[in-house]
């Protein structure tokens, strides 16, 4: 490293004017993410699902993946395996048993959470994933790379991943039906459903009428609407006869999901001025060195 | 400055049995690239949608930039802290990190679904993604590892461009261009060399965050707000330990004489920096109050102790012990006790730490995962070897009666 002293500052200040350019307030860095005071939700009421699965016959439908004839539904059989949202499901319906009344088993629908605050929207590197202004979580083929972080995210597990496909791979879950909602519509299962176990509607009023439905049987529900709360709050939310962790269903904080690493990662790059300071604080470290050096030797 | 070293090509047979095995190994990893691209990641991987992440995160990842480690701390110790003597060590280690992070770019490549969409990130941001600063500033800092070879090549090349036939008329031309390449680099290179230390503490630190959005899914030995820091100390410790055990294996390959001397005084810093590591992990651990896991017997909390035991404890121990810095077996197996401590560290927490809510079977590697992970390994190493022979990395005596004056002169000197 031959460089004299006053080569340094001249490059040291060449970077300064450089990096003083970088405004990262300008750069559009994060993808949509909103949360409208009229995000729209779904109320599940898990006591009065009968497990008739024409949400996944009709979620099927709707996302253009072949669903077979309607009678296949009725193969309750299914049921004997915990079943996850898949590649070729976006929603399936667990059955539990149900200790008070055997019954009349308990059936859970599940699907994307739609969460207030969604750990995948914050993880996805290139902001494939978005939270809409109607409440919808989506995610954008254009944008993603494959690289399933928003899986290692996703606190309730949803999103699946074409494993088996080589070219454009899709992450796959429910999408809120987005394009029958975005225009006013309802969700295909919603609008399905025979039993009206799927409320839709504004959130806040969905959560009102979920503690209205608690007020008024209290000996039917447990005192929890699941997901009011839960990792800060998400878009489907669920009533039950018994405890949610019984149903599949995690036990989360109230703390959003993203959590503590959207807080540490713009700690370390606010207004980039840590790194710069490593930067000036190394140079400073080389050039004192550099200095001691030279009067070592005589200069 | 006078130096009785000098980084000079190696003048060796690339061929030995080993390199054979490794050539097989490359085409056996080859095989199972084929159907990853041709047939999806399903078809050779045991991922799924529990297991969104496998070994080539984990390992060819994760534990790929902590163990390019060597490149940042040694170019530190020996530019920015003026410790001129480790000169001779900086070429090496730089070329490990050179090819340790296309390495992760390449096990990147393989676990993405949309390869061909890599470049993505660069204009698609999004500054909340903790993924996404680990990657910029991943492709930064191999960018600046790039440059800081430049002068390598240059000097490799000075005075002996010769190209024959119809390319001779550009000989005059390309010796102009390296030797201005030459002289820019020799103003510019400190300033590479700062933003390589910069960029790495950035996203050494960063991968740490990056399993921290997993929440739960992660056992709380391994999930803790420090986890940025513990990536960092761990990434600083684990540099010189990958250099010496790498500048033992080169010596002991090109039987060239091993720089005992030059590699203990490196160990020495390798003891207090352990230590460092070891006194935040256990104190991360007695605040959060995490031992209660140690006392189940399980998968998790026997990893853990073999992780702090044997990769930090033990080592830790040997490197603070004169004899074991004089003798290079002893050396080389402390060094190699703390790559496998980073390593499994790496690997604990983006595999064994990691829970998924609905798994009906645990996750384990398959055939074409250890496979491809294992060809890589084989090819870095094959890489490196080829490099070393081709530029002049790796120091070696000057065989020369001049150079026996200039020992005799800097013994008076000094």
């Amino acid at each position: 490293m031959k460089q004299s002293r006053r080569d340094f500052f001249k490059t040291a200040g060449l970077i300064g004017a450089g990096a003083s350019g970088l405004n990262p307030e300008k750069a559009k860095a994060a993808p949509v993410n909103i949360i409208s005071d009229d995000r729209m939700g779904v109320l599940i009421d898990t006591t009065v699902c009968i497990g008739c699965r024409r949400c996944e016959y009709a979620c099927k439908g709707a996302h253009d993946i072949p669903q077979g004839s309607l009678q296949d539904y009725d193969d309750r059989s299914v049921f004997e395996k915990l079943r996850r949202p898949e590649i070729d499901a976006l929603t399936v319906v667990n059955e539990f048993t149900n200790s008070k009344d055997p019954d009349t088993p308990i059936d859970v629908k599940v699907q994307c959470m739609h969460c207030d605050y969604p750990a995948c929207v914050s993880a996805c590197i290139v902001g494939a994933i978005s939270k809409q202004e109607n409440g919808s979580v989506i995610w954008d083929t254009d944008k993603c790379i494959g690289c399933r972080y928003c899986m290692i995210a996703c606190p309730f597990q949803v999103p699946a991943f074409e494993y088996n496909k080589a070219l454009q791979p899709d992450i796959v879950k429910c999408d809120f039906c987005f394009d029958r909602t975005k225009d006013g519509g309802i969700p295909a299962c919603v609008e399905i459903c025979p039993m009206e176990a799927l409320t839709y509607g504004k959130r806040f009023e969905l959560v009102k009428l979920a503690h209205k439905k608690i007020a008024n049987n209290p000996d039917k529900y447990i005192d929890h609407v699941y997901g009011e709360t839960e990792v800060g709050g998400t878009s489907w939310m669920y009533l039950a006869s018994k405890d949610f962790k019984e149903l599949a269903l995690p036990e989360h904080s109230d703390e959003p999901a993203p959590g503590a690493s959207e807080a540490l990662q713009h700690g370390i790059f606010k207004y980039f001025i840590p790194p710069a300071s490593l930067f000036a604080l190394l140079g400073g470290i080389m050039w004192l060195g550099k200095n001691k050096n030279e009067s070592e030797l005589g200069e | 400055m006078h130096s009785l070293m000098k980084a000079m090509p190696i003048k060796r047979n690339f061929f030995t049995p080993l390199t054979i095995l490794m050539f097989i190994l490359i085409i056996n990893g080859l095989v199972f690239a084929f159907f990853r691209f041709t047939s999806g990641i399903g078809s050779i991987a045991n991922l799924n949608n529990q297991f969104p992440w496998g070994i080539w995160i984990g390992i060819d990842v994760a534990a790929g930039v902590a163990l390019a480690a060597g490149g940042f701390t040694t170019a530190a110790l020996a530019y920015i802290f003026h410790k001129d003597e480790f000169h001779d060590i900086v070429r090496p280690a730089l070329l490990t990190a050179m090819l340790g992070y296309t390495f992760v770019g390449l096990g990147v490549i393989f676990d993405i679904g949309r390869s061909y969409y890599i470049y993505h990130p660069m204009y698609m941001w999004n500054g909340n993604s903790v993924m996404f600063e680990v990657g910029l500033c991943v492709f930064a800092y191999v960018t600046t590892l790039y440059i800081e070879f430049i002068p390598i090549i240059t000097e490799r090349f000075i005075g002996r461009v010769n190209l024959r036939g119809i390319f001779s008329r550009f000989n005059k031309v390309i010796e102009t261009v390296i030797r201005n390449l030459d002289r820019i680099m020799d103003k510019a290179l400190f300033f590479f060399i700062i933003l390589g230390v910069v960029l790495s503490c950035l996203h050494q630190s960063s991968l740490g965050t990056l399993m921290m959005i997993a929440g739960t899914k992660i056992h709380p030995l391994w999930q803790t707000p420090i986890a940025p820091l513990l990536y960092l100390l761990s990434a600083i410790a684990v540099g010189f330990p990958m250099v010496i055990m790498e500048s033992l294996i080169s010596s002991r390959s090109f039987s060239l004489k091993t720089e005992m001397n030059l590699l203990s005084k490196l160990g020495r810093f390798v003891g207090p920096l352990l230590a460092i590591y070891l006194a935040f992990k256990l104190g991360d651990m007695a605040i959060r109050e995490t031992f209660v896991y140690l006392n189940e017997f399980n998968l998790v909390s026997v990893m853990y102790t073999i992780e702090v035991v044997f990769g930090i404890i033990i080592p830790l121990r040997m490197f603070l012990w004169d004899k074991v810095l004089k003798s290079p077996f002893w050396v080389f197996v402390a060094s190699n006790l703390v790559i496998f401590g980073v390593l499994l560290n790496r690997f604990n927490n983006f595999i064994i730490a990691y829970t998924p809510l609905y798994a009906d079977k645990p996750y384990w590697p398959s055939i074409g995962e250890i496979s491809v992970t294992i060809g890589f390994i084989s090819l870095e190493i094959l890489l490196y070897r080829m490099l070393v022979m081709i530029f002049p990395v790796i120091s070696q005596p000057i065989k020369t009666s001049t150079a026996k004056t200039k020992i005799a002169l800097k013994g008076v000197i000094r």
